[in-house]
Order: structure tokens, then C-alpha cells, then sequence
């Protein structure tokens, strides 16, 4: 009988060597006249253990990893291809308790499944939301939305629904779905593990808002440096449209829908969604004045629903599943499941789907491992690279939208970077105000030309920390302006959000501005 | 100084109007106006820099902003609208912070140097800067800064300083939203943003074509006309109205003292709102060229040297000789043309000499080469020789058909509003044999273009109104309501027959039969479908019979009488519509009336107190004629280069020559002045007192900036040869002559210097019943009545290609050169164009030997000439293409004397030749223009 071996066809697993590991297997096995069949599935999500083998078992998939090509002989002997134990093993990976805390609804299929392929696809409950959206009203399924608390997963958490509403009110002959798969974020990968893991989720989500709000074509913009996305992205449309599901009469409904893989154009502000627009358009990438909003005036100056790929990749499963199945979990206004990204200095990085609601300590220790260093946290940054920078004495706050931004900070898209007790936050301030500098459209003045001076200001601060000169309040002073200014002028979230990892390093860690590190 | 407000973000053309309270004072605006804007109509001014009124709202610069209650943080007041009950306040103590907040940035990337920086007093940085109190920045000025960057001076009429760059865009949305042509960028992103002229070049190297709206739009010294930097700040200005092509662009002329720094075209003028062109904004230094020519000389033999005279000696010298001539070949023997390059008042008192000093109808004007056949053909069919639109009527376009127009080249400025009509999705069919710019440019595509041979206009015009009656696409209420019922009948049978259908008619034109049929089909469906044409309609020989074949379009299909439709001569010279409008058609008396009219007569001779001769004088080609017949010697030329710009140039000469005294009145010696024996210095448009009348019949005031360079304004100088000749002139100024004008010309009784100077400008007809105006003319009727169809056979020119003369040349104009280029060679404009080029297909060329750049001779049954190829495929295989600006190429030495059958207009359209290489200039160009 052949045994099924499981090696992800994920970017993050190829860059510790999976496909090396993959093709060195297959050699051994061959040599040893084993019928093995190694399939190549989208990525369980533990990136710390890639390259990771996990074998079909009678009791389910069991986990080998990290591995490393000296370890296949090793593992050959041990017969880990009939779920022996090993040195690397881990047991089933469904028991892993990284894996049981868990609460999967967007990434349920994520790594069973082959990513172009529709009857796997259909056989994991794929197209079960979309046929029942097929059988209700336009309003319906916008309502099923709204009841579901889905807020915009790609940080801003508008609700879905009222966004959805709005474009489906607008009159107009053509309307547009694009997918925002721009995923830019310092410490997140969450958007390209679903599009590499199950891109149908993704497709069958823009087809449920194309008949929600009366659209017939989708664009995904996808960041172009994700070849490997662009690859199966591409694939799974393909396939979803020779089997009748992307087209004209789709499953002979009276329902037309067609998408479209476009570029991004590497740029991070591309992200913004007027600036995607832009792009997408074929101008430069520059932000847009709202009002009017992408949902009355977007692609093409036409009613546009921009979401985020979480976003659009969990619709099915809300509507597979209903509304309050999805909303029971949760908190407060903080509804269903959150994909998060531990990265950083984090024993046990990866991809972490829960509910909201958990701590940043439960995340972060109880799954996370804590550090990767073994020194202890003493920074964590959430929601990319305009995030905040949390102390330890705030770890105990709770994941939810409304916490965060009362305390500053932001969710975003979930992720989570840690840094231990040798980091030195004022440099992590520059690298706020660079990033801003180095990613700025350059539009408005306050993100263009405040950005420098900020990077210029926190160089002379660390000057004179590192000198041990006198501390110089007209320079703090002047960054709070500057701060005060690029968040109350900036035209879009990238300059006004940028002071905010620079407060939240002045407020919880100030002693890092004038004292010379040890 | 005349400063006019900016209100931020342009009007909104909403009726609903919406109530809103800004600074505690209640106001009412209508909807879709912005914050800015509802604010700025009050005097309340609220901070800007990237924000113009001629442009969409960008949000950028962030100063603007404001406090609405309810609303979180502070929004831009440029990009947000009013809405009902909205209550905003510009001004706060955290507003103030904010825009601080801002103007510390931008000063700290900013040279300190506005003591010493041309754009002082005319910064609106420096000025936003002051009234928040900011003259220099926490942040300092060792920061990183675009302060070094270098200077780019290619373009001569404006530099372009990245140094003192705020990144506003307002030059890149300038090119793109106002010009169309999308020249600039902003190169890179970040703090690297820079302004570019395309990804490498300098601003002469790209593909700016110089229109300036950039330099106008630009709030710093950024980019800044090099007239200011040269001669400093204006310090008075005067609005007039621009002298070059047809559209008539009014302008603010700036000046220092008696000289003119710049011209800004002006926002209220109602043909160009704010715009203008590399022409009318830059190429003015003409009016002060050293070869103006300010004394009056004569000569008693054209191969005596020139001799300067007082006025008094030259007029007495003109009027005894043009009176010996009448006293011994009759009183028909001398006559004039008129210049419509003059004001209306100057072409008034020419042609009243004529008629009543000369005492006979010797008079013509330019048009006779130009529009003639649109004064015949509208007035055969509608009843009124001129357009029937205004410029603005664009704007509601559907479908635009553009025949035998270049108007990127030739009309700026209007071009720039048609292309911004295109891009919001007007459709555009282009009928040329050339593949004009507007076939492809810059967010602009021709649905069709109709590539017919030259001289073919007439069979395509026929068959799209073939496809239009057979059909069923005839507006049949429209007609029937306003067309003549048996002459509809009597078209709708001719148009029927088979000869006309595309599938015949692509034959004889070269373009696909299914090519035709769509278009027309497109014209017909519009809804609102209107024509644009040019002189690739009327200078050919059957040029009447194509403006009647348009005007049966039109009227079969609905479209005239309404904003959007219409038919609109593109009207090359400023004040062409004026001088035909004033009477300068041997046949007709001014507002065109026949002389052979008692009645009008009649009223003529009881205002001017003579008798007038009821018989229709000669045209220009008829007194060449006559000349050379030894019956018709003495001519008064109103600035007209007819030795250049006339057909058959050996022709013209040899009349010319003929003549016993030819008096040239010009600004320049030219081509002509070399026949004759009384030179009388002109004006400049910057010197002149009076009214132009545009493209779309709109009359315009032209005032003097500074006092005539020659002594004496151009009217007067006719009244001074009129009295001389012994017929009394007594006008004071330019406005009595208007109140003649005015007295005796029903379609401008309500014009008078003080209404326009009053209202701004008026459209003729302007009388008691229309004081402001007539933006489009036949609504709910034709002027003539009942619209009349006329038959339009299509007859082939007689002018062919065979096998000695196997292609055909035809000729137009371009962008940087106007007309016979007396003017625009004296400016930098020559910079993009020092010569004439012939434009050959790569397979012609082939064929010949002929490579880029070659020389070659041009040769046609008439003459030949000499000059350097450039092979495109612009021009089809078979056509070649010439302009006719340079005397040094004379490109009217080629082309013949076939011509309107009813008007008289030169066919210069189509001029068999053949093209070889060549090693050297003729022998005429040697010896007239030395050039070897």
C-alpha cells in the first residue's frame, strides 16, 4: 500500500529547505523500494518545526520536524514512514498542542488540501457557502455577513458587512471585488499561507461578495514578491474555471463571475487600498483623497468591495457554517476567529488561528513558547510595522480591536513580534520613522518630508545617548510635535500611524533614549 | 495689478444648494462644492498650497485643513463637500498648530533665500509661510534637502528650479487635467519625489509642448518664465486678447513699465478659461524684434532702396499715385485687401476707403484663402456664415468628428478642452489623411479614423449620409419640423443612390466601406454629435460643396440648434470671423449683405454720405488676374503676406510686379513688401485699441498695453489715406468707430466698447434682444428659416497624380510656427521648428532613396522647392505633407491655381508632385534667400 508523506509546498518551508528534503526523500525511498508517495500541500502553519514531515497514519498525520537532509537516514531507519517514533517526532500533529488550542474556521483546510485542486477542495467542505449564497437573496447574504461581527481582517476592522452594504446600494453597471493580497506588514504571512494553503478559499469568498453586492469581476492584487502565491493562485482560477466555477452561469446558476491575478507593484503603500486603486489603474502608486470611498467610487471610479484575503477567505466559511456559529466565538465586538503570526524572537513562530479574546501572554508564552533566545520578552509589537510596542507589564491585555486601540495600539493583521530584553527600543523608533521614510508615497508632506526629520532626529538622540550628553529637550520636544503633526495631517494610516511604535517606545521604554545600552 | 482670487477647487455645477455655517456665518452653496471653495466665496481664506481652482481637489499639502463638528480629527476642506447643516471653523488653536506642524517641514527643505528669489511678492509658500508666522523651522537646515539639485534651462521660456519644489503636483496636474498632454511626473517616491518631464529628459527634450499651464499652476519659483526672472515682478497689468489662432484666448498682460513680462491667460475669458499655449503665453518678443519696421518708407521704383519718410509724405505720396492711376485706368483700378490679423475698427475703415474713397468693391480679405467656403456653404444652408457653437458646447459632445483639423497644432487651446471631453468619454472619429495627434495621444483613442485621400471629402461626406437615410437614422421630426420639406426630398433620393453607398465610395476614398458605415452610424446615434473641421475642408475645390455636405449632415441627424452638436469652423487667424463679419467680401457690405442690395446700399450711403457702387468688386485671385491684364494697378495690403501665403507664388509675383503702386502696411519687410513701393508701419496687438472676433463669433477686447511704437494706430493711418484721397474720416478713437460698426451691422447693434469692456465679451448676434450674447446660434430655427438641403456632387479635383507627379502633397501647420510664421520666427519658438520638413512615408521614401533628414526637391506642375525630409508614417504611402511657415522653403511656389468653384479658396490641399533627392537649394531660394 502506499504510504502518503506530507512535505509543504509553502515559501516558508522552501526557504528552510523543504523542497531539498522533498526531492532527497524521494531518492531514498526509491532506493529502498518504498512505495512512497510525497504530496506537496499548502502549510500546517508551524513554521517552527518546517521542513516538516507528517506521515498518514490510521490515527491521523504524525509530525517529523525540523528536519534536516542528515536526518532522513536516520528517520528511514526508525520507519517513520509507518509513524514510528523518532527523535524529531512529534505524534500526531492534530495533538500538538500548537496546533489543539486552536480554533481553525479560515484556515480549516490549510494544508489538507492541494491547492489547484477542486474535488479535493469540494471533498473538505469547499463550495458549501457558496451554494447556499447561490440559493439566498443578494440582501441575505450581506445580512448573514453583518450578523456574523466579520470585521476587515487586513487591519483597519471596518465590518464586512456595512462595507458590503454600501457597494451593494450604489447603482451601477459594473461593480468590482478586489482582493487585497498586498500583505506588506513587517512579521506577517498569514494572507500568502491561505493563498499558497487553499487559494479556492480565497476565490469562493470573492464569488459570495460578487453575488452579495452584484459584481461579475474580481482583481486580486497580489504582492509580487509572492512567486510562489502568484503560481497557485493563478493554478487553483484556472482549474476553478475549467470545472465550471469562475465563468458565466456558474453551476448553471444565473450568477456570472470572473477574476483576475494582477502584480502589486512593490511598493508597501500599495497596500493602502486608494493606492492599490491607483495601481491597478496603471498610475503610480499613490494614495487617494476619501471621501469618496473605494465602496461608492473604486476601481475604474465603479463601486468597489476591498478586502483583505482573510477577510474574503472566511466568508465561506461563515456561510457553510452560519452567521452565529461564526460569532459565538469571540469577544465583545471582536467577533470569530483571528489568524495570528508569532515571529520575531519566539521559540515557537507560526501561524496561530484563535478566537479573540486570548492574552498576548497566552499567545505568546502558552503557545509561543516564549523566546527563541531563551533571554526574556521585552518588547512585543503588534500589527506590523505601525504598530505599538507593548512592555511586559501590558501582556496580559487581551487580543480584541477596541483594547488595542484604547491603549494605542492596533491589532492590524495580526502580527506579533517579540523582542528580548536586548533590543534597543529608540533604534526600533528609527526604524518606525524609516520604514515610513523608505515607503512613502511622497502624496502629502507630513508622511513625505516628516518622516526624514524623524529619522534625523532619533539619529541625533542616539548621538546623544551614546555620548552620554546632557539629554536635549528641545529634541524630545520636537519629535512629540512632529509626532502630534504626522498623525493629525497625514493623508492616509501609513504617516498617521507611524508615530505610534514611536510614542509607545518613548512612553514604556524611555530609559532607552538617554541611557547608553550597558 | 489685476489678481484674480483663487478659490481653491473649480465650481460645481449642481443646482441644489446646500446650507452649511462656516466661522459662525451662515451660508448656502450648491451641492458638491467644497469646503475650500464655500469658504473661499465668502472671504474666508483658508490656507493652501497644493489646491488651484483650475484643478481637481488633491489633498496634499495639508495645510487646509478644518474643524467640522462631529466629524473626528481635522479634514482636508479641498477634498470634502458641503453638506446640509455642516458646520465648519478654519480656524482654531489646534488647527493652527497643525498647519505650523506642516509649514515647519516644508521650510525645512526650502532654500532661505526669498529675499533674492525672483518669485518674491508672487510666492505662495512665502505668503502661507508669513501669515502663520513662520519664517524659519525647529528642524533646521542640515537635514536631508532637495536644495542642490540642479537647474533645468532647456526650455527658453521658462526655468525649472527643483530646488524650490514643494512636491505639490500642481505642474504634473496641470499637464494632465488642464493641457492633456501628460508630459510630467513625479519621478520616484518618498522624500526622492521629484518633479520630472518624463523619466530622463529635460523639459526641451521631452514631450511638453510648452503650453505653460504648468509655470501658471506652479505656486513657488519652481518653475518661472524667464521673462520674470530677466526684467523682475510686473507691476500693472492689462487684460486683452491673444493675437495668434482662432480661439482667441483672453489674457492677463503683465507689465513693468512700458515692458511686458509675461502673459497669464485669464481665468474669465470665456474661450480659454485660464488657459493658453506656447504661442499666446510666450512667443510675444516679436512686438520688439529688431527687424519691426516703426517708420513709413517709400521707393519709386521696387529696385530703389528704401527710403524713410514722415507719415504726412507717405500717405500724400500713396494718395496722389492711387489717384493718377484711377484718373487714368478708372476708378476700378485700384482696390485692397484687408488683414485678419487686425482689429474689427482697422478691417472697418479699410474696407469703407475702398468702398467709399475708392468708390468701387476692390475689396477682399485672407479668408478668400481660407474660410471663404464656410461664409458660402452655412449661409446657403442655415443662413449665417459662421459657426454654430460656442467653444464651451464641447463639453456636451457625444461624438465629435474632426475633418481637415489639427487642432493640437492649430488651436491649442481648444484642443485642450476637446481632449478633456475625450477622456471623459466623448468619441472621437478623425477624418484626415494624416494620422493627426488627437488619433492617438495620451488617454486618447480615435474610435475611427477615416484615412481618405486627399481631395476626397465630398464622396465620404455623402456616404455617411448614404448610411444615415438608408438607414433609418434621419432625426424625421427634427427635419420636418425645420427643413425645407422638397429640397430634404430632393437629398434624401441624391444621397440614396447607389454611387454614394461606402461600398462605392470606398473606392474612390481608400477607406473600408464597414469603416464608413460605422462611423456614420456612430454620428447618427450620438446622442449629441458634433463636427469640428478646418481648411482640410474648404481649401480644396470643392471646399463649398464639403462645408453644404456637412450642414445636410447635421440638420438630417438633429444636430444643430443645441449645446454639444453643431458645425464649427476651426478658424485659423485671430480675427478671421471679424474681418469677413466687417465687409470684406467684394459682394458684400459688412454682416454680410449684398452691395448689389439697394436697400443696404442705401443705408450706407446715408451714413457715410456717398454714393456706392452696386457692382460686387474683384476677388484677390481676380485683381492678380486683372494685373497682370494691366487693368487693375494699385493695391493697399493690410498686413497679408499674399507673396507667401497665396497659391501659385510665381503667379502672385508677376501680378504684384505688374502694379504701379503696391502699398504694404505690415509690422515686417516680408515676401510681398519686395514688390512694393510704400511701406506703412503696423502695430502690434500689444498697441492696438479695439476688438477681435474668434472661432465662435465671440468679440473680445483688444487693449493697448503700451503707446503704438510707430506713431500712429493703424485706423489711423487708413483715415489719414482716406482723407487724403478726398473722402473725410473723422473718428476720435477706436470706440466711435465700434459705434458705427454697431449703428450699421444688425448682428453687433448691442456692441459697444463699454458693454465689453462692461460683461467681458459677447457672441454675435448681440443686439436688444440678446445684450449678452448668442452662445449657439438656430436654436428652435435656422437663422434663414427653413434649413435648406443642397445637392452635393462629388466632382474630382482636376489637380491628379499620374506617373510624372505620382504623389500628393498636402500642407498644415504646426504647433510652435503660425501661419506664414512672420510672428513666431522672430521668437524662440523656432527652437522647435527652424524649418519647413516634408513629411514622406518610410515607403516612398524607400522607393526614392530618400533618408531621414535627406534634402530634397519637391517639384509640381507649378514650381519646385527644396527641403529636408523626415520619413513617418503619420502620412500614408503615396501623400506627403509640408507646412508653409518659412519663406525659405515657400512652399506655395508647389501648389496651383485650382480652386473653389464657388468662393474662389486655392485647393492647397492637394498638389500633385514628385520627390527626389537633392544636393542643393534651387536656384530661386539661392537667389532670393541666399541659402546654399
Amino acid at each position: 500500500m502506499t504510504i502518503n508523506i506530507y512535505i509543504a509546498r509553502e515559501t516558508s518551508a522552501r526557504s528552510v529547505g523543504a523542497d531539498h528534503i522533498a526531492q532527497q526523500l524521494q531518492a531514498l525511498t526509491q532506493q529502498a523500494g518504498l512505495d512512497i508517495d510525497i504530496i506537496r500541500h499548502g502549510s500546517r502553519g508551524m513554521t517552527w518545526l518546517e521542513p516538516l514531515l507528517e506521515v498518514d497514519t490510521a490515527q491521523g498525520r504524525v509530525a517529523y520536524g525540523p528536519v534536516t537532509p542528515d536526518d532522513l537516514n536516520g528517520l528511514l531507519g526508525a520507519e517513520f514512514y509507518l509513524g514510528k517514533p523518532h527523535e524529531l517526532g512529534h505524534g500526531l500533529t492534530e495533538q500538538l498542542s500548537y496546533f489543539a488550542v486552536q480554533r481553525r474556521v479560515t484556515f480549516n483546510r490549510c494544508g489538507l488540501v492541494a491547492a489547484g485542486s477542486v474535488d479535493d477542495y469540494r471533498a473538505h467542505d469547499g463550495f458549501v457557502g457558496l451554494k447556499r449564497a447561490l440559493q439566498m437573496a443578494p440582501q441575505q447574504i450581506i445580512d448573514e455577513i453583518t450578523q456574523s461581527g466579520l470585521r476587515g481582517r487586513g487591519g483597519a476592522g471596518f465590518p464586512t458587512g456595512s462595507k458590503w452594504q454600501t457597494v451593494a446600494n450604489t447603482p451601477s453597471e459594473q461593480k468590482y471585488i478586489i482582493c487585497n493580497a498586498d500583505e506588506g506588514d513587517s512579521g506577517t504571512f498569514s494572507d500568502r499561507l491561505l493563498m499558497e494553503g487553499d487559494p479556492l478559499a480565497l476565490i469562493e469568498g470573492m464569488m459570495i461578495a460578487g453575488r452579495a453586492v452584484g459584481a461579475d469581476a474580481g482583481v486580486i492584487y497580489l504582492r509580487s514578491e509572492y512567486p510562489l502565491a502568484a503560481e497557485l493562485l493563478s493554478d487553483a482560477i484556472t482549474a476553478a474555471r475549467e470545472a465550471g466555477w469562475l465563468g458565466n452561469a456558474i453551476q448553471g446558476c444565473d450568477f456570472d463571475f470572473d477574476l483576475e491575478l494582477r502584480s502589486g507593484a512593490g511598493s508597501y503603500v500599495c497596500g493602502e487600498e486608494t493606492a492599490m486603486l491607483e495601481s491597478l489603474e496603471g498610475k503610480r502608486g499613490q494614495v487617494r483623497c476619501k471621501p469618496p470611498l473605494p465602496a461608492s467610487k473604486g476601481l475604474w471610479q465603479k463601486p468597489s468591495v476591498i478586502n483583505n484575503v482573510i477577510t474574503l477567505a472566511t466568508v465561506p466559511a461563515i456561510l457553510a457554517g452560519g452567521a452565529s456559529a461564526y460569532a459565538e466565538l469571540g469577544v465583545d465586538r471582536s467577533r470569530g476567529t483571528l489568524p495570528f503570526q508569532l515571529a520575531g524572537n519566539i521559540k515557537h513562530g507560526g501561524l496561530v488561528e484563535v478566537p479573540f479574546g486570548l492574552t498576548l501572554r497566552e499567545l505568546i508564552f502558552a503557545i509561543g513558547g516564549g523566546t527563541a533566545s531563551g533571554r526574556p520578552v521585552r518588547a512585543v509589537q503588534v500589527g506590523g510595522p505601525l504598530g505599538a510596542y507593548f512592555p511586559v507589564s501590558l501582556l496580559d491585555t487581551a487580543l480584541d480591536y477596541e483594547i488595542f486601540t484604547a491603549l494605542d495600539g492596533s491589532v492590524g493583521h495580526g502580527g506579533i513580534v517579540v523582542f528580548d530584553d536586548t533590543v534597543d527600543m529608540a533604534r526600533q523608533a528609527r526604524f518606525a520613522m524609516e520604514f515610513c521614510a523608505v515607503e512613502s508615497c511622497g502624496k502629502c508632506t507630513p508622511c513625505r518630508i516628516g518622516s526624514v526629520r524623524g529619522v534625523e532626529l532619533l539619529d541625533q538622540i542616539i548621538v546623544d545617548r551614546n555620548a552620554q550628553a546632557e539629554r536635549n529637550e528641545q529634541s524630545f520636544e520636537l519629535l512629540a510635535d512632529l509626532c502630534a503633526t504626522m498623525t493629525n495631517t497625514s493623508l492616509c494610516g501609513m504617516g498617521r500611524m507611524t508615530p505610534s511604535p514611536v510614542r509607545s517606545a518613548l512612553k514604556y521604554f524611555s530609559e532607552d533614549f538617554y541611557q547608553a545600552a550597558p | 495689478m489685476i489678481k484674480e482670487k483663487d478659490f481653491g477647487t473649480p465650481p460645481s455645477p449642481a443646482r441644489e444648494r446646500v446650507n452649511l455655517t462656516i466661522d459662525g456665518m451662515a451660508l448656502q452653496v450648491p451641492q458638491g462644492t467644497s469646503v475650500m471653495r464655500a469658504a473661499a466665496e465668502s472671504d474666508i481664506d483658508i490656507p493652501k498650497l497644493c489646491a488651484t481652482d483650475s484643478l481637481k481637489a488633491f489633498g496634499s499639502c495639508r495645510l487646509c485643513l478644518v474643524e467640522i463638528e462631529g466629524q473626528q480629527g481635522m479634514p482636508a476642506s479641498c477634498t470634502t463637500s458641503v453638506t446640509e447643516g455642516m458646520v465648519v471653523r478654519t480656524r482654531s488653536e489646534q488647527l493652527n498648530r497643525a498647519r505650523r506642524g506642516v509649514m515647519e517641514l516644508y521650510i525645512s527643505d526650502h532654500p532661505l533665500a526669498c529675499a533674492t528669489c525672483p518669485a518674491k511678492g508672487d510666492c505662495e509658500l512665502q505668503d502661507r509661510a508669513e501669515e502663520l508666522g513662520l519664517s524659519e523651522s525647529r528642524y533646521g537646515c542640515d537635514g536631508m534637502n532637495h536644495v542642490a539639485l540642479e537647474t533645468d534651462t532647456s526650455n527658453p521660456y521658462f526655468t525649472f528650479d527643483p530646488s524650490k519644489c514643494i512636491v505639490c503636483s500642481r505642474c504634473v496636474r496641470a499637464c494632465d487635467e488642464v493641457q492633456g498632454t501628460f508630459a510630467l511626473t513625479i519621478r520616484d517616491r518618498g522624500f526622492s519625489s521629484i518633479v520630472s518631464p518624463g523619466p530622463e529628459e529635460n523639459f526641451l527634450a521631452s514631450e511638453c509642448v510648452s503650453c505653460g499651464a504648468c509655470v501658471q499652476a506652479c505656486p513657488t519659483a519652481t518653475l518661472l518664465e524667464n521673462s520674470v526672472i530677466k526684467y523682475g515682478q510686473p507691476e500693472r497689468s492689462v487684460i486683452t486678447t491673444c493675437a495668434y489662432c482662432g480661439v482667441g484666448c483672453s489674457f492677463r498682460a503683465e507689465m513693468k513699465g512700458d515692458q511686458l513680462v509675461r502673459m497669464v491667460p485669464y481665468k474669465d475669458g470665456q474661450a480659454n478659461h485660464g488657459h493658453g499655449c506656447i504661442k499666446g503665453r510666450f512667443a510675444f518678443g516679436y512686438a520688439h524684434h529688431p527687424d519691426r519696421v516703426l517708420k513709413p518708407m517709400l521707393r519709386e521704383k521696387t529696385s530703389d532702396e528704401w527710403r524713410e519718410v514722415e507719415w504726412h509724405e507717405a500717405i500724400e505720396f500713396v494718395a496722389s499715385r492711387f489717384k493718377a492711376i484711377q484718373a487714368e485706368y478708372g476708378s476700378k483700378s485700384i482696390g485692397g485687401i484687408t488683414s485678419s490679423r487686425c482689429t474689427n475698427e482697422e478691417v472697418w475703415v479699410v474696407q469703407k476707403l475702398i468702398r467709399a474713397g475708392f468708390k468701387n468693391n476692390n475689396v477682399d480679405t485672407c479668408a478668400r484663402v481660407c474660410h471663404a467656403p464656410t461664409g458660402y456653404g452655412l449661409k446657403q444652408t442655415l443662413g449665417t456664415s459662421a459657426g454654430t457653437q460656442n467653444f464651451d458646447s464641447v463639453l456636451n459632445a457625444d461624438v465629435i468628428i474632426l475633418i481637415g483639423s489639427n487642432p493640437t497644432a492649430a488651436h491649442p487651446v481648444f484642443a485642450a478642452q476637446m481632449k478633456r471631453r475625450l477622456r471623459a468619454g466623448a468619441r472621437l472619429i478623425v477624418i484626415d489623411p494624416r494620422s493627426i495627434e488627437l488619433v492617438r495621444s495620451p488617454h486618447i483613442k480615435a474610435r475611427y479614423h477615416l484615412q481618405l485621400l486627399p481631395g476626397t471629402n465630398v464622396a465620404m461626406i455623402n456616404a455617411f449620409a448614404h448610411v444615415v437615410v438608408t438607414e433609418g437614422l434621419v432625426a424625421e421630426d427634427y427635419v420636418a419640423a425645420r427643413c425645407e420639406p422638397e429640397s430634404f426630398a430632393a437629398w434624401r433620393d441624391f444621397v440614396s443612390r447607389p454611387e454614394h453607398s461606402p461600398e462605392a465610395v470606398s473606392r474612390v476614398t481608400g477607406v473600408a466601406a464597414e469603416q464608413i458605415r460605422a462611423a456614420a452610424r456612430l454620428y447618427a446615434e450620438g446622442p449629441r454629435s458634433a463636427i469640428y473641421y478646418g481648411l482640410g475642408v474648404t481649401e480644396h475645390s470643392q471646399g463649398s460643396t464639403m462645408v453644404m455636405g456637412m450642414a445636410n449632415l447635421a440638420m438630417a441627424t438633429g444636430n444643430l440648434g443645441y449645446t454639444g452638436t453643431g458645425i464649427n469652423p476651426m478658424r485659423g487667424q485671430n480675427n478671421v470671423q471679424g474681418s469677413c463679419d466687417m465687409g470684406s467680401f467684394p459682394h458684400e457690405l459688412p454682416d454680410y449683405r449684398p452691395v448689389s442690395d439697394d436697400s443696404v446700399r442705401a443705408t450706407f450711403e446715408a451714413a457715410w454720405q456717398v454714393e456706392l457702387d452696386s457692382e460686387p468688386g474683384l476677388r484677390i485671385p481676380n485683381m492678380f488676374a486683372a494685373a497682370l491684364a494691366g487693368k487693375y494697378r494699385g493695391i493697399y495690403i493690410q498686413g497679408e503676406d499674399v507673396a507667401q501665403s497665396d497659391p501659385d507664388t510665381q503667379h502672385v509675383e508677376a501680378a504684384l510686379s505688374a502694379m504701379d503702386c503696391v502699398v504694404v502696411q505690415d509690422l515686417f519687410l516680408n515676401q510681398t513688401s519686395r514688390f512694393a513701393h510704400v511701406f506703412l508701419p503696423g502695430t502690434s496687438f500689444l498697441e492696438k485699441d479695439g476688438t477681435f472676433t474668434n472661432a465662435e463669433r465671440r468679440i473680445n477686447r483688444v487693449r493697448p498695453l503700451m503707446p503704438t511704437q510707430t506713431g500712429k494706430a493703424e485706423w489711423q493711418v487708413t483715415q489719414a489715406l482716406a482723407n487724403a484721397m478726398g473722402y473725410p474720416m473723422n473718428y476720435a478713437d477706436a470706440a466711435q468707430i465700434m459705434t458705427e460698426i454697431a449703428a450699421l451691422t444688425p448682428s453687433f447693434a448691442g456692441v459697444s466698447f463699454a458693454h465689453l469692456d462692461a460683461v467681458g465679451s459677447v457672441q454675435w448676434p448681440c443686439n436688444e434682444t440678446a445684450l449678452m450674447g448668442t452662445p449657439i446660434m438656430h436654436v428652435g430655427q435656422f437663422v434663414r428659416g427653413k434649413g435648406r438641403f443642397m445637392l452635393t456632387e462629388f466632382v474630382p479635383t482636376d489637380e491628379r497624380a499620374n506617373r510624372r507627379f505620382p504623389l500628393l502633397m498636402t500642407t498644415g501647420r504646426i504647433l510652435s510656427q503660425y501661419n506664414v510664421g512672420a510672428q513666431t520666427r522672430r521668437t524662440a519658438n523656432s527652437t522647435w521648428s527652424p524649418e519647413d520638413v516634408l513629411e514622406v512615408h518610410p515607403h516612398d521614401a524607400q522607393l526614392r532613396g530618400i533618408a531621414e533628414g535627406d534634402l530634397v526637391a519637391v517639384r509640381s506642375r507649378k514650381g519646385e522647392t527644396t527641403l529636408h525630409a523626415t520619413l513617418t508614417e503619420r502620412v500614408p504611402p503615396g501623400v506627403v505633407y509640408t507646412t508653409f511657415h518659412h519663406p525659405e522653403t515657400g512652399a506655395n511656389i508647389l501648389t496651383t491655381d485650382y480652386a473653389d468653384w464657388a468662393t474662389d479658396c486655392p485647393e492647397y490641399k492637394v498638389t500633385a508632385v514628385e520627390v527626389a533627392p537633392a544636393s542643393r537649394p534651387t536656384e530661386w531660394q539661392q537667389r532670393v534667400h541666399g541659402a546654399g
